[in-house]
């Protein structure tokens, strides 16, 4: 087995012991789901089905940040986390394996949602938007990975919570996601295209819809990748484990 | 063959200076103990020479290569602090994952086995007694057949029994024709297992010798007492006033009490304490203190 398999089954093992960790990121997303979605979705289909994609992009946001955020930053933490250092492997298969397993995890953390949406509301999709859908939530995950690892080696973990919780509410309501494509209040409006939430959803309502993304949202996803990837590298590199002063 | 290799290594952690121009050469079939009080630098230069942090100044080498640089790791093995074991993942995986590393691992059966931890392959860590977790970080190292195994500390806080065991271990793979280096702020330990003694205190190399030449300066007593004047003392190593006292660092403490008392000096609260190792080391040598006089 490749040794990013190999790492990313422990990386899943260690989770799944403990599985309040798995509830934590999926509770986030299906809470938001039922209170301001399932209420308000009505019998519109087109509504429900791009509220339920913004509450997937949440999950999507929730779990990366906070399992590479915090879960790296104590990793760092942890005497366990130097040992594997001195093995015989370099940065990547860790690092691989360490994604593998944040992307198995983003898809459990928003099987909640989808099944809430399925059951609760008119949001439906077909059988090639939904694998569509999939594949948008993997890319879709990329930058909020990279801001989750930027977090997670540059903090200590007690810091790394904080950063990451002050990090992800406003990115998820600036972002839009709490409202529909096209009736969110004007600052958000205006505000929406430059984060990274908002290119993150368009591109998983261009999925599973026919919404046509704004290129604005996309161009400056991918600013967002290309500047996140730096600090995360940066952070990444300069990281020898605890730091001391 | 040279296995590791530190060269007028410094390390530096903000304001404090760690390593102070390091110099050490651990060759293939030694068995090297580094010898030092805690906070001396024996884990730093430990993390310089299996690649965790990288040195301030000079220059480090493992297996001929950088230590940063994963094939030079290929014959190393390394032990884990105790505590660092994944609480949740069961004895049998923890060996399973580092030997996923290694291109010829040792059997897991024969591993445990070798260290006593056969029964516990379907433990959780978390559940292992303190000895236990200790045994298995200890194996962990020589999973990968290195030719080189760091072992920090190995055996701090067990019981005899367990100590012995493991040192057995140690012996073992050392009779096999690896190396070791390992760091004990314990002179019996290294006494037990070692060939050659690198003493390391305030960053720097004090000594670097055979285990006799070691023992002989780290097994200095103090001998305090009140007295006005004393007559020069044979065996003395160095002699400091303080508080009144009189404190004669020796290596025989027994002869110079007969050498004091037949010498007929007035003297009074006779004191024979075991220096430790640190004490020892100040006394002869820190150059930052009031130098002692020789006797």
């Amino acid at each position: 087995m490749p040794l990013a398999l190999v790492h990313a089954r422990y990386q899943l093992m260690e989770i799944v012991r403990v599985p309040v960790a798995v509830f934590g990121s999926a509770f986030f997303p299906a809470a938001s789901m039922l209170f301001f979605v399932v209420p308000f979705a009505d019998d519109d289909p087109t509504g429900a089905t791009y509220a339920t994609a913004a509450m997937v992009t949440f999950a999507v946001m929730t779990a990366n940040i906070f399992q590479y955020g915090v879960g790296v930053a104590e990793d760092r933490d942890q005497p366990w986390n130097p040992y594997t250092r001195t093995l015989p492997a370099g940065p990547a298969p860790r690092l691989a394996g360490r994604i593998l397993a944040g992307l198995v995890l983003t898809y459990v953390s928003m099987i909640p949602v989808v099944v809430i949406a399925a059951v609760a509301t008119e949001a439906r999709v077909s059988a090639v938007q939904f694998l569509l859908g999939l594949g948008a939530v993997a890319v879709a995950s990329v930058p909020f990975t990279l801001l989750g690892l930027a977090i997670g080696y540059s903090l200590p973990s007690k810091a790394a919570i904080v950063v990451a919780q002050v990090v992800f509410f406003p990115l998820a309501f600036g972002g839009g996601l709490l409202s529909g494509p096209d009736d969110a209040p004007g600052f958000i409006k205006a505000i929406a295209p430059y984060l990274p939430t908002r290119g993150a959803v368009e591109l998983i309502w261009a999925a599973v819809t026919d919404w046509q993304p704004d290129p604005r949202a996309l161009v400056m996803l991918v600013v967002w990748v290309v500047a996140l990837a730096a600090v995360a590298g940066w952070a990444y590199r300069r990281d020898e484990g605890r730091r001391f002063s | 063959m040279i296995l590791a290799r530190a060269e007028q290594v410094s390390r530096r952690y903000g304001e404090v200076l760690a390593l102070d121009r390091v110099d050490l050469t651990v060759r293939s079939g030694e068995l090297v103990g580094l010898l030092g009080p805690n906070g001396a630098g024996k884990s730093t230069l430990i993390n310089l020479l299996v690649g965790l942090r990288r040195p301030t100044a000079g220059r480090v080498e493992l297996c001929g290569g950088d230590p940063r640089d994963p094939a030079s790791r290929r014959q190393l093995g390394v032990t884990p602090q105790e505590t660092g074991l994944p609480g949740t993942l069961r004895v049998g995986e923890v060996v399973d994952f580092v030997s996923a590393h290694f291109p010829d691992p040792v059997p897991r059966g024969e591993l445990l086995d070798r260290f006593g931890l056969a029964d516990q392959v379907r433990r959780q860590t978390g559940g292992l007694s303190g000895g236990q977790r200790r045994r298995l970080a200890v194996a962990l190292a020589f999973v990968g057949r290195p030719r080189l195994v760091v072992l920090d500390e190995p055996t701090t806080g067990l019981d005899v029994e367990a100590r012995h065991a493991l040192w057995d271990a140690i012996r073992g793979f050392h009779a096999d024709g690896g190396t070791v280096l390992l760091s004990s702020h314990y002179l019996e330990e290294v006494e037990a297992l070692a060939q050659r003694v690198v003493v390391i205190g305030h960053g720097r190399v004090l000594a670097d010798d055979s285990v006799a030449a070691i023992r002989g300066i780290v097994g200095v007593r103090r001998v305090s007492l009140v007295a006005d004047d004393l007559p020069a003392l044979p065996g003395v190593v160095a002699t400091e006033r303080a508080d009144g006292r009189v404190h004669l660092l020796t290596t025989d403490a027994d002869q110079l009490v007969r050498d004091l008392v037949t010498s007929g000096v007035p003297f009074r609260d006779l004191e024979v304490r075991p220096t430790s190792l640190e004490e020892a080391f100040l006394a002869i040598t820190a150059d930052d203190r009031p130098a002692p006089t020789p006797a």
